[in-house]
């Protein structure tokens, strides 16, 4: 029993239904990355699972209980977001700004107690933003703001924190930084992430446990990225034709797409991959582990 | 990012410039680098003094406050400031009573001729000059947070127009009293908040959508307004026409009365919103994710605004530009991102008694409204407003 799970989620806004019956399990301490094409449902199964949205059926579960019956600030004691886009209020500082995510630990008469300014101090020399305590956010960039709001959300204290595309708009030295950052919080021991990512590549080398979708927001895989990611996985998902070959850094996956001429004519002849059986609708299922053969070993041959 | 350090190591290198706190005698640290692992113990030994917000925070015992020096001293001056407006509006009007005249009558002292003119002619003028600016501005202070957006104010999005409308129905078609015509632009002003509100809705209220949809409203009830004029009599038009432009000219204490246990009522409801509100600034979602209830809390401040905005029109007819200059002006003077309620409601109160100030002193014959000052002051101000904004000058904006 995870601290966090969704269980057979209907997930709907207004008319438009995006997943039903959708179960996901996040496991405790894990780094967890939601993956899956444009519009398939990641950042509202996150945002379900942080209670943004209510599902048309099925619950959340935080902590053994439903997460809509919980109080409102514990939730936010237990479970932080880090939404796609966030508003900076005009003029506001850095430090004001990560002073924020207090909030749930404040009231009226505790307004900005010794703890709440170790913590903020902490988070903010966590995510290298100490010395930028005085700047007003606006005049920052992309980068270092998206540090700072990573600091508000360390400040709220919370042993699970969601993260939406943490990475985007930001240029590649900067989204490396941010997943180092969180995966120095995953090291920790004291933190589950969990992110929605775009870059599979990312996603092999920093999460410890993958949640693959597919559109209709159905979990097409989950598990270790080593066990479930394969050639026909994310043919099958994304309907590219690739490779998946060890990363020579980590030795995760790595996704490297097939030429323009191999796809093509892969379109002529479909590719052979049968050998690859349709991943699991299960779940849970991982998929056998291909034979990893030394450092660019090729998990599978997919129309070359 | 090099893996973090001992936090204990390395906090008072990182805590800003002259750091001789206490921290550095504190407990050794030995837990995880990470901010759930520091020692409150640790914590409670460091300075009061908080470096990493801004302001000064008070601490004692269980309590701690944080105060931003800045606000506090705009609010004196800003208070001094309609201290003296509020007695230069006394002395010298057309019955120029002396300073010595004035006083003596407030304080219960004066002769009869003062009397009359300070507590029958002059103060529930002034007063409710001072008291329907502060609804205003604080009605403006809170739709401007709630929408996240410098337009998002009563009187741009028809709740000032509305209440108008309810106002004119009664007035010229009802005919009815004074107190009907306050309850009629009350009837229209949370009639159009209403409206707004369930036309707006889609998957919660969004603050652009608000602002729009308000516009649209505005632009009907700016027509059934004119519409309204044009099918009155001569009489009932001119009537109709002077309460439009929006005047505290000869109010009674009926009014001051009214005004003050709509404000005495709805200011409190509002303050002990005021931490929700500053959090909404952050955008729904993560100030739900904080633990912030935006939907219930959001549904509260509209509520107060638009009864604000409703009273004050109800008593003053549909005074212009407080509600949308009193918040900007606010947030530039303190230089916070959302503007204090009660140092808005002082800069409101300012603007509508200096504005019925000059309209008294620059044109005593015509009895002008001061609707006309606040528009012409306003009107410049938001010109100057959104041309900074679009030059990206605007810090605050």
């Amino acid at each position: 029993m995870t601290r966090l799970r969704a269980e057979d989620l209907t997930l709907a806004y207004d008319q438009a239904t995006v997943a039903r019956e959708l179960s996901v399990d996040i496991p405790d301490g894990s780094f967890t990355a939601i993956i899956g094409p444009n519009a398939c449902g990641k950042s509202t199964l996150l945002k379900a699972l942080a209670r943004m949205l209510k599902p048309k059926a099925g619950t959340v579960h935080l902590d053994g209980k439903a997460i809509t019956s919980r109080r409102s600030k514990d939730v936010a004691k237990r479970l932080g977001l880090l939404p796609q886009s966030s508003t900076a209020p005009g003029g506001i500082t850095v430090g004001d700004l990560v002073a924020r995510g207090r909030y749930p630990h404040q009231s009226v008469l505790r307004q900005w107690s010794a703890e709440d300014e170790a913590v903020v101090a902490e988070s903010m020399r966590l995510t290298g933003v100490a010395n930028l305590a005085q700047r007003v956010v606006d005049e920052l960039s992309g980068g270092q703001r998206q540090r700072v709001w990573l600091a508000m959300v360390l400040a709220q204290q919370t042993p699970i924190l969601l993260l939406d595309e943490p990475t985007t708009f930001l240029d590649i030295a900067h989204q490396i930084e941010v997943l180092d950052l969180c995966a120095d919080l995953h090291d920790d021991g004291e933190h589950t992430l969990v992110a929605v990512l775009h870059d599979l590549n990312q996603a092999c080398r920093y999460a410890t446990h993958l949640v693959v979708m597919r559109p209709g927001g159905i979990v097409a895989a989950q598990g270790e990225p080593s066990r479930i990611v394969t050639a026909g996985l994310v043919e099958d998902v994304f309907g590219l034709s690739c490779r998946v070959i060890d990363d020579p850094e980590t030795g995760t996956p790595m996704i490297v797409p097939a030429a323009r001429t191999a796809r093509s004519a892969s379109a002529a002849t479909p590719a052979s991959t049968e050998q690859e059986p349709v991943p699991g609708s299960t779940g849970g299922d991982a998929q056998p582990a291909s034979q990893h053969h030394g450092p660019v070993a090729v998990h599978e041959d997919a129309a070359l | 990012m090099t893996p973090p350090p001992n936090p204990a190591d390395t906090r008072p290198a990182d805590t800003g410039p002259a750091d001789t706190g206490p921290a550095d005698t504190g407990p050794a640290d030995t837990g995880p680098a990470d901010p759930r692992a520091v020692d409150t113990h640790a914590a409670g030994t460091r300075a009061t003094d908080a470096r990493a917000v801004t302001g000064r925070v008070v601490r004692a015992g269980g309590l701690s406050l944080r105060i931003a020096p800045r606000t506090l001293v705009v609010g004196a001056v800003v208070a001094a400031l309609l201290a003296a407006v509020m007695v230069v509006t006394l002395t010298a009007g057309e019955y120029s009573l002396t300073l010595g005249q004035v006083l003596a009558s407030l304080a219960g002292r004066g002769d009869e001729t003062g009397d009359f003119v300070v507590y029958t002619l002059m103060l529930p003028r002034l007063l409710v000059a001072v008291l329907v600016g502060a609804m205003l501005a604080v009605s403006g202070a809170i739709l401007q947070t709630v929408t996240r957006n410098s337009l998002g104010s009563p009187d741009v999005i028809g709740f000032t127009s509305a209440a108008a409308t309810g106002a004119l129905v009664v007035i010229t078609v009802l005919g009815g009293t004074m107190l009907q015509v306050s309850l009629g632009a009350l009837t229209g002003g949370v009639v159009a908040a209403l409206l707004i509100y369930v036309l707006a809705y889609h998957r919660g209220v969004s603050g652009l959508r608000f602002v729009l949809m308000g516009i649209g409203i505005n632009a009907l009830a700016v027509a059934a307004n004119s519409m309204l004029i044009t099918r009155a009599s001569l009489h009932d038009a001119l009537t109709a026409q002077a309460w439009l432009v929006g005047s505290v000219n000869s109010r009674g204490w009926e009014h001051v009365v009214a005004a003050a246990v709509t404000l005495a009522v709805l200011l409190p409801v509002a303050l002990s919103r005021t931490r929700s509100l500053s959090m909404m600034e952050l955008g729904d979602d993560t100030a739900g994710a904080l633990g912030v209830r935006t939907g219930r809390d959001r549904t509260l401040l509209i509520g107060v605004s638009v009864l604000l905005a409703a009273f004050a029109v109800a008593a003053a007819g549909p005074i212009t530009f407080v509600a949308l200059a009193a918040p900007q002006l606010t947030r530039r003077l303190t230089r916070t991102s959302a503007p204090g309620l009660v140092t808005t409601a002082l800069v409101g109160a300012l603007l509508l008694a200096t504005g019925d100030l000059l309209v008294q002193q620059l044109f005593p014959a015509a009895q002008l409204p001061v609707g006309t000052a606040t528009g012409c002051v306003g009107g410049l101000y938001l010109i100057w407003l959104l041309a900074s904004e679009w030059r990206g000058k605007g810090r605050y904006a």
